[in-house]
């Protein structure tokens, strides 16, 4: 028992580190917290694409509602859908049974994803879906090759073909060899419109990981400020002692 | 020392009195001038003096904030990871103490790192200062606990995994191994019973401890005296009045002067809490924000920086039950220092250059095995870690070769102090 969890946790650190994604390029999210009109368009999105089978079961309706720039009104007339009351958090009524039936896996609550994943993983992920029959879902992605997770948003990406430089392994694990996307369907958005849709969502994603954060960036301008001058008139203050100590 | 001063001060009226009242029954005015205002410090201590106070103030800050943490952490599997982000998102200022509380955590390594460094550099574990060195190094072990202890409590995948790592070490032990982990864990696999006595761990036995270890710290390094940057005992020259020549009062010199350094160690502390609280990965890992997962492990394993160098040493061993014993080793030389160095000179200033070179190799080992242990092991950073781990060792090992032949210079009667 000791030595397979020894070898387990010292074996296992170099072929996971390149399963963790070191040969996959993720693009820069470049998210702002504090766009309040992307964090809004990215409320709208989460809640009719990602919540029908995502929770986020740590966020509060109405804390988001305060924290995006919304009233409690327009919460419940434009993001509110099921009949919960605004004090409840983003739960989903998806039967876990169900879902690991239809889906193979139950999708993860989103409350934290992009803190566990970072926001780059996120859009990079959002934008990697391409079609491919051999999968059930008939979507796989580069980012996340086999994911369970089909392709919700084809119809405002359109529908994606991966170009490959060499030939998928017998796994389907391509992505060592993958070239490049190709738009073989238009969607509704255009490529830069798509983007841009993914870049709020995973803003919104970024708030919903930390709600607290845009408090504590604002919070620490004062209290940093605050230490300066305290630190100044303490330094003042010794060098006055100081001067008895010859 | 002055009486015990039980007449109130002139003019000091009802507060006077009153502190004479207190004094006849408690020996208040006594431990003040004994331990603050009639300690006498050297006048010359550098930079490297503040480090001591401020892991006293990383200690009441952890406690402190600790206190706030316990009256909403559930210690359950079942509610630790919601109980947490409750405290994240719905406890008035919770992120903050949190926060706090986190990076208190990796603070008080880097300042007790620090400190230790000191040490180190001026020859602090010498005679006649060999308890007092092991009751810092006795503090630094119960850190580890509490810092892994803790490290259980958000039930994030990465608390589940490390914990899981590093109590499968004690398996190295042997003929018991099997035993002793199961004895530590109260269970075959990390549990919710681990879970529960990890936190009476970390909220209580070891907090006391520490609290006890850090007073007769304190008590020791005032019956022998700081040390300082020049290594020369103060206490040998003595004016008419009994008060050592190069010392200055405790208070107010040295307590206006720390708090110089707490202010600029709570700016620091704050641009952290306030604009980096997970330091990039360091402080709060990616993969502790997913509830541990008994089924999946992290991709990558690799305990909070603190513990890397160390971790670093274990990986670079082929034989893992001695991979361990050498980590063991690693962290346990430090108390056998005292009787390692043979040198008849503590500081830096006046050692040879034998020293320079092996603490210079050291310390370069030690962040160079710290940044090591946060890498993935492929073969090249493996190689490195051994060669690393053979300059620590011989900064132990050969010391008492070097630390005898080493040509030292001649030691000043008095310290070094340009006064301005």
């Amino acid at each position: 028992m000791r030595t397979k969890l020894l070898v387990l946790a010292v074996a296992l650190l170099p072929v996971a580190a390149f399963a963790a994604g070191g040969t996959v390029h993720l693009d820069k999210a470049s998210v702002d917290v504090s766009n309040k009109a992307s964090l809004q368009r990215g409320a709208r999105n989460f809640v009719n694409y990602c919540l029908g089978c995502h929770s986020a079961k740590f966020m509060r309706y109405n804390r988001m509602a305060a924290d995006i720039g919304i009233t409690e009104q327009q919460l419940i007339d434009n993001l509110m859908f099921t009949g919960e009351r605004p004090f409840d958090t983003m739960r989903i009524g998806i039967n876990p049974d169900d879902a690991k039936r239809w889906f193979g896996v139950v999708p993860p609550d989103l409350s934290l994803i992009a803190r566990a994943r970072g926001a780059d993983y996120l859009y990079t992920f959002l934008r990697s879906f391409y079609a491919d029959p051999s999968k059930a879902s008939g979507w796989n992605n580069t980012v996340l090759p086999g994911t369970a997770m089909p392709h919700v948003l084809w119809s405002q990406q359109g529908i994606q073909e991966a170009v490959w430089a060499g030939e998928p392994n017998a796994q389907g694990d391509v992505s060592h060899e993958f070239k490049e996307f190709r738009l073989a369907k238009p969607g509704t958005l255009s490529p830069q419109e798509y983007d841009e849709f993914v870049r709020d969502t995973v803003n919104f994603l970024v708030y919903v990981g930390e709600p607290a954060q845009l408090q504590r960036r604002s919070l620490g301008f004062p209290v940093i400020a605050f230490l300066i001058f305290f630190t100044v008139l303490a330094y003042a203050m010794k060098k006055e002692y100081w001067k008895d100590v010859k | 020392m002055g009486s015990t001063s039980q007449t109130p001060q002139a003019g000091g009226g009802r507060l006077a009195a009153l502190t004479a009242w207190i004094d006849e029954r408690f020996p208040m005015t006594k431990l003040w001038k004994e331990q603050v205002s009639e300690y006498y410090a050297p006048k010359n201590m550098n930079f490297w003096y503040f480090f001591g106070s401020l892991a006293m103030l990383v200690l009441v800050i952890q406690i402190l904030t600790g206190i706030f943490l316990t009256m909403n952490y559930k210690p359950s599997a079942a509610d630790a990871f919601g109980s947490v982000e409750y405290i994240m998102r719905d406890v008035e200022w919770g992120w903050l103490i949190r926060y706090m509380h986190s990076t208190g955590a990796s603070a008080f390594f880097v300042v007790v790192y620090l400190h230790m460094f000191r040490a180190l550099l001026y020859g602090s574990y010498q005679k006649p200062r060999e308890l007092l060195w092991i009751f810092g190094m006795l503090i630094y072990f119960v850190l580890m606990g509490l810092a892994f202890f803790g490290y259980l409590l958000p039930w994030g995948n990465m608390s589940y995994w490390g914990a899981q790592v590093i109590v499968s070490l004690f398996g190295a032990v042997p003929v018991v191994g099997d035993s002793l982990m199961e004895w530590i864990r109260g269970d075959y696999y990390i549990s919710d019973i681990t879970l529960n006595r990890f936190f009476a761990l970390h909220v209580i036995a070891l907090p006391l401890a520490l609290v006890f270890l850090v007073i007769a710290h304190l008590m020791a390094l005032h019956e022998v005296g700081s040390n300082n940057p020049d290594g020369v005992e103060i206490k040998k020259v003595k004016g008419p009045d009994g008060i050592p020549l190069d010392g200055i009062a405790f208070h107010p010199y040295y307590t206006v002067k720390d708090i110089v350094g707490v202010g600029v160690f709570l700016i620091i502390f704050s641009l952290v809490i306030f604009y980096a609280p997970t330091m990039g990965g360091l402080f709060l890992e990616g993969p502790n924000f997913e509830p541990a997962n008994p089924l999946q492990t992290p991709p990558h394993i690799a305990p909070v920086w603190y513990f890397t160098p160390f971790y670093a040493i274990l990986r670079a061993v082929p034989s893992k039950s001695m991979g361990a014993l050498l980590m063991g080793a690693a962290v346990v030389l430090f108390v056998f220092l005292p009787w390692l160095d043979r040198s008849k000179v503590k500081s830096i200033r006046y050692r040879g250059p034998l020293f320079k070179f092996f603490l210079t190799a050291f310390t370069i080992s030690f962040v160079a095995l710290g940044w090591l242990g946060l890498q993935p092991a492929t073969p090249l950073f493996t190689n490195m870690a051994r060669v690393f781990a053979l300059f620590y060792f011989a900064f132990f090992l050969l010391m008492p070769w070097y630390s005898s032949i080493d040509k030292t210079k001649p030691v000043p009667t008095r310290v070094t102090y340009h006064a301005h």
